[in-house]
């Protein structure tokens, strides 16, 4: 797999973000560590982000992927945030916006068309995510 | 796409971030914009973190950061970590250590990977550094985990190295064997509220009085060009001693004494033409690199021409050559055009 990347001379870079108050990220430490075995650099925020930060160090870093793990509730508030954001600094277009964590069906339509490009709840596979990113990470 | 070093030029965070990105891919056009960006260059003051790993480098670079804004400086910094062997994949945790810079564009910092690659590494740092240098930030930052040569060359780019001892690191052996001693021009022992903090201090002033007595300094390898002992009674660019400073990074404590320590360094560098000599060296060290890099490229492709290098190793293998007479081979045509 990462022979892949050296052909195209590329490797993907991946922030895994908490952001707001939820106090646990042992499932944002495992995709992490997940997506660094699949090749990727990732750049883990720790927890208790706020939302300018969490666009600060995608901006700085120039991540292909923005993960944000969200277990609060607070999606509705803190992932908008994060959007605009990112389009206030020209880093929205060409980067993959995934939300991991707890969004209710009813929510996540909304997400999307805010700008976010894919929702992985409970359940969803390492190897589907993986392969989504290897996919979808915009040419640049 | 607009012009990315014109908008880094501009001030432009996203073009920074995505020049840098470039030039760690190595993406088709990244010489261009690193000799672009060289013009403009030359005026932020570069400073190396090394150190074992939990020396608590990360924690210090990002208390450093805070206290060089509130003076009013804006700063840059490039952390290094290491990337797994197996996958190419890598965690950068150093950013998570940056909290009071949090939300702070002024402090860019930057994560980098080891890539796996060795001299490459070294290349890319100092290009980024340009590219940082060239934004306009005052003071440009790199950190990286003092393990192997990879590492002393990266630091070697600083104008000033500080390196990073937590108290307890071992005896005597251990330190010496580390290899680091050589290359600081600041020693701090962090955690400096730890016990056996003062006798770390003890030990390493004990070990940098032998090296100053070996007249030993950074600049071992490298060419050496005529120090220029200007004023100050004759002092040179070989006289400095490292100062030892201790802090207690998590507390804030000993910042301002390590950036005045940093300071002194600067002011020495700059009265001694130390900093002149330093610029040559590094220059004179990328040319050196670039040079390898690009003949070493030529020369795959001539191999390709011929074959493939497993031909070669073939030829060999069945004794109907050695390896000598098949590089002679290969660099015939290149011998030719350069004696001309």
């Amino acid at each position: 797999m990462s022979v892949e990347q050296e052909q195209d001379g590329r490797t993907i870079r991946c922030l895994v973000a908490k952001v707001g108050l939820d106090g646990h990220d042992r499932g944002a430490h495992v995709i992490a560590r997940a997506l660094r075995d699949a090749g990727f650099e990732v750049i883990y925020s720790g927890l208790h982000r706020s939302p300018d930060e969490v666009v600060q160090a995608a901006v700085q870093e120039d991540v292909d992927v923005v993960g944000i793990s969200i277990l609060s509730g607070a999606h509705k508030t803190l992932v908008p945030r994060i959007l605009d954001g990112l389009r206030e600094y020209d880093a929205f277009d060409d980067r993959l916006v995934l939300v991991g964590g707890i969004v209710p069906d009813d929510d996540q339509g909304e997400l999307r068309e805010l700008g976010v490009d894919e929702i992985f709840g409970p359940g969803a596979s390492m190897e589907e995510m993986i392969r989504y990113i290897r996919e979808q990470a915009p040419e640049r | 796409m607009s012009d990315l070093v014109e908008d880094l030029l501009a001030g432009r965070h996203s073009a920074l971030a995505r020049v840098i990105t470039k030039i760690e891919n190595r993406a088709p056009g990244y010489r261009e914009v690193v000799s672009r960006l060289h013009d403009h260059t030359g005026d932020a003051e570069v400073i190396g973190v090394t150190g074992s790993p939990g020396a608590g480098k990360s924690t210090l670079v990002d208390k450093v950061a805070a206290r060089l804004r509130e003076q009013g400086h804006t700063v840059g910094v490039i952390a290094i970590d290491p990337s797994s062997p197996y996958s190419g994949g890598a965690v950068l945790g150093d950013r998570i250590r940056m909290a009071s810079n949090a939300g702070d564009m002024d402090v860019f910092f930057r994560s980098m990977s080891a890539r796996g690659s060795l001299g490459g590494l070294s290349t890319a740092t100092t290009d980024a550094v340009t590219a940082l240098d060239a934004f306009g930030k005052d003071y440009v930052i790199v950190e990286t985990v003092g393990a192997g040569q990879n590492e002393v060359d990266i630091v070697r780019t600083a104008d000033t190295v500080a390196v990073l001892v937590p108290p307890g690191s071992g005896d005597d052996v251990q330190m010496l064997k580390a290899g680091i001693l050589e290359i600081g021009d600041v020693f701090v022992v962090n955690k400096a509220d730890l016990d056996g903090a003062d006798r770390t201090v003890q030990q390493l002033r004990e070990m940098l009085q032998g090296r100053s007595s070996a007249g030993h300094h950074g600049a071992s390898g490298t060419e050496m060009v005529e120090a220029a002992g200007t004023g100050d009674g004759g002092e040179t660019a070989d006289d400095w001693e490292p100062p030892i400073v201790e802090t207690v990074a998590n507390r804030s404590e000993g910042v301002d004494e390590f950036l005045a320590v940093l300071d002194d360094h600067g002011d020495y560098l700059d009265r001694t033409g130390g900093r002149e000599r330093q610029a040559r060296d590094r220059f004179a060290a990328e040319i050196r690199t670039l040079l390898r890099e690009d003949a070493n490229g030529l020369i795959a492709d001539e191999l390709d021409r011929r074959g493939g290098l497993d031909a070669h190793v073939d030829a060999v293998m069945a004794r109907e050559t050695d390896p000598y007479t098949v590089v002679d081979e290969v660099l015939e045509p290149l011998r030719e055009c350069l004696d001309r």
